[in-house]
């Protein structure tokens, strides 16, 4: 069954590529971002020019406001919808405030979709999730035990004891940690994401567990204090700094070995997915529904689950190889 | 009142004299008028898109909302003060909405609440700066951090939502085919507020103050209440204001409106009122808004970066500021 419903999706956007050329009309799509100036949105238009240049028959349309309020995207919006665009792909600035210029919008026939930060259901087709709770967690014990082929003993350095984010993330780990033998978490412990005190944290650390191996900081104040820690103490190839952190930073700390590698999304990969789920949206070729399977180009597909969301991929690893093309975007 | 007897009204009201600056003025807004209309028909030439009712309709919320408070604020500058805290006054009346709600309020509810904070924020400031005898600008620069920042304490990074639905009419209903509830309501308010200032003992005692207040206080007219009701009437605009951008949102966030106060200023500015106070016109903060409304719109058309928009908007302030000047030193070296 589901082989067959792959195989009608895959017809289906066959034939729209096959059809596409014989309609002259170019779809016009705008990629709205939080503002514009960041690294990260930057990025991500690069990869939606990525997916235009792809789907041949596709105009990109970057555009934001200069500060990142829902009244300058409300604005960027309207005159969107004021232009006729076909699809309007969003990170939105607030989740509530977008919904009623976004419904209108779809109301006008534009297809809507949300990316990144997302916009509450009513107000769009579908959202698209960097990643997932369950693959991040998988991916920063990963990354540990990547590097420790005879295992070992690990520690997590966190933000505060309360976030939300980094204790799913911690959970989702220790839902699969058995699948990697020999790696050992020993400890969690709480820098609030705070420099200076993840810094201390990470010290102890290094001082509680002298055999200690890796520690995986899932926030990206505690990536980079723990990294300057173990620089310091000159630990560096002895104790390997993983977790999720932004490449501009860790770029000192990769280069000095203190990090191997670690994961973050992929600003390009996401505004490549983004743009060609608008289109598959906009051309017909597929339809957003709570279990829905839309393809995404060479991204793979996307499964929504009940909120019409789905998750992109793994977080991108960075390491050395990669490290330098990253580090000036974002 | 003595004020208004006539034989006394050319030396009492300066702004009745045709001085060269009255005479550049007056100018102005036609001046203003030759710009909207320019940018009116640039737009119309420049996108396929602009001339729709239902595309203009929707670039009239590009400045409603900042007109209404634009209005009180052109008299308070008029009089030689300025409030900075209006879009914090916005923010905390929508927050205050927003808990209302929570509670179960109604929509005649919401709207009084939102009133209500405004007229306080107000008064509040009003206080500090005629009971005090404060200089305003620094009054309104720390109510500006204290009116959002108790929003931040109450809400966080949540939001409130939930408002009833007939609430939505305020700022996304439509009075008559494209034209919304909240043009006509600034509509209805360009004219009150032009009786106001043109047509009545009040707005003359605001013209007097802000040319001289020390013989404003001589002439018998009582500053500290003409001043403290300016503040109250300018927190009631950003009460007004909040209903209309909470409506048309649907959501609270403490970052609501951030940044409006200088675009407010722009507005008022813009439409020729004296930053140093004693002249401008309601019919020129109109003008204005529809100037700043419809470039923001037209560059929103051919997608030009929002940042382009700031650096056009920031030089056509720096411009108006300087015209006046530059004119009054042309026609000053003139006469030598």
């Amino acid at each position: 069954m589901k082989l067959l419903k792959s195989l009608l999706a895959a017809t289906a956007v066959a034939a729209v590529c096959i059809a596409a050329p014989a309609q002259a009309e170019t779809k016009r799509i705008a990629l709205v971002v939080k503002a514009l100036g960041i690294g990260f949105f930057e990025a991500a238009a690069k990869g939606a020019e990525e997916a235009a240049k792809e789907l041949g028959d596709v105009e990109i349309i970057y555009t934001g406001p200069t500060d990142t309020t829902a009244e300058g995207q409300i604005e960027v919006i309207n005159a969107l919808i004021a232009q006729k665009v076909d699809a309007i792909a969003i990170s939105a600035n607030d989740q509530d405030a977008l919904v009623p210029s976004l419904k209108k919008a779809m109301d006008r026939g534009i297809t809507v979709v949300s990316w990144d930060s997302g916009v509450a259901p009513e107000g769009r087709q579908l959202h698209l999730n960097p990643s997932s709770n369950p693959l991040i967690g998988n991916m920063i014990i990963k990354l540990a035990a990547d590097h420790l082929p005879d295992g070992g003993d690990v520690a997590v350095l966190s933000a505060s004891a309360t976030a939300t984010n980094q204790n799913i993330w911690i959970e989702e780990m220790n839902k699969v940690k058995d699948n990697y033998p020999g790696i050992n978490v020993v400890a969690t412990v709480y820098g609030d994401d705070l420099a200076d005190k993840s810094y201390r944290e990470a010290q102890g650390l290094m001082q509680t567990y002298p055999d200690l191996k890796a520690i995986i900081a899932p926030t990206s104040v505690g990536i980079v204090a723990a990294a300057q820690a173990v620089s310091d103490a000159e630990k560096a190839g002895q104790v390997n700094v993983t977790g999720l952190g932004l490449p501009s930073e860790m770029a000192g700390h990769i280069e000095s070995g203190a990090s191997k590698s670690f994961a973050i999304w992929n600003p390009i990969d996401l505004g490549y997915s983004a743009t060609v789920l608008a289109y598959n949206l906009a051309t017909g070729a597929a339809e957003a529904a709570p279990g829905a399977e839309i393809p995404m180009g060479r991204m793979g597909t996307l499964t929504l689950d009940e909120n019409s969301e789905g998750a992109m991929a793994d977080p991108f690893v960075y390491d050395s190889s990669n490290i330098d093309d990253f580090k000036d975007i974002f | 009142m003595s004020l208004a007897s006539p034989d006394l009204a050319g030396r009492q009201l300066p702004d009745r004299l045709k001085t060269p600056l009255q005479r550049f003025l007056v100018s102005w807004e036609l001046l203003l008028l030759g710009v909207a209309v320019a940018v009116f028909v640039l737009n119309s030439f420049a996108s396929p898109y602009f001339l729709d009712p239902w595309n203009l309709s929707d670039a009239t919320f590009n400045f409603t909302e900042k007109a209404m408070i634009a209005f009180a604020m052109a008299l308070l500058i008029i009089s030689g003060e300025i409030d900075l805290s209006v879009a914090s006054i916005l923010a905390l009346a929508s927050t205050a909405m927003g808990f209302a709600v929570q509670l179960g309020a109604d929509t005649p509810v919401l709207v009084l609440t939102g009133l209500a904070v405004g007229l306080a924020c107000g008064a509040f400031n009003g206080l500090l700066v005629t009971g005090f005898g404060l200089p305003s600008i620094v009054v309104t620069i720390g109510t500006m951090s204290l009116f959002r920042g108790i929003s931040y304490i109450v809400l966080g990074d949540k939001a409130y939502t939930g408002y009833p639905s007939d609430f939505a009419f305020f700022g996304q209903g439509y009075v008559w085919w494209v034209i919304s509830f909240e043009f006509v309501l600034f509509a209805l308010l360009a004219v009150v507020f032009a009786v106001l200032l043109h047509r009545t003992n009040f707005g003359r005692a605001v013209y007097v103050i802000g040319n001289n207040p020390v013989g404003a206080l001589f002439s018998g007219i009582r500053v500290p209440n003409v001043k403290f009701a300016l503040f109250l009437l300018t927190g009631l605009m950003s009460g007004v204001a909040a209903i209309c951008l909470t409506s048309r949102l649907g959501a609270t966030r403490p970052s609501i409106a951030f940044g409006w106060e200088l675009e407010v200023v722009t507005m008022v500015v813009l439409g020729g009122v004296s930053i140093l106070g004693g002249s401008g016109t309601i019919p020129g903060v109109v003008i204005a808004a529809f100037v700043m409304g419809m470039v923001t719109f037209g560059f929103g058309l051919l997608n030009v970066p929002g940042i382009v928009m700031s650096i056009f908007i920031g030089l056509l302030l720096i411009a108006v500021i300087a015209l006046p000047r530059i004119a009054r030193r042309l026609l000053a070296g003139r006469k030598d």
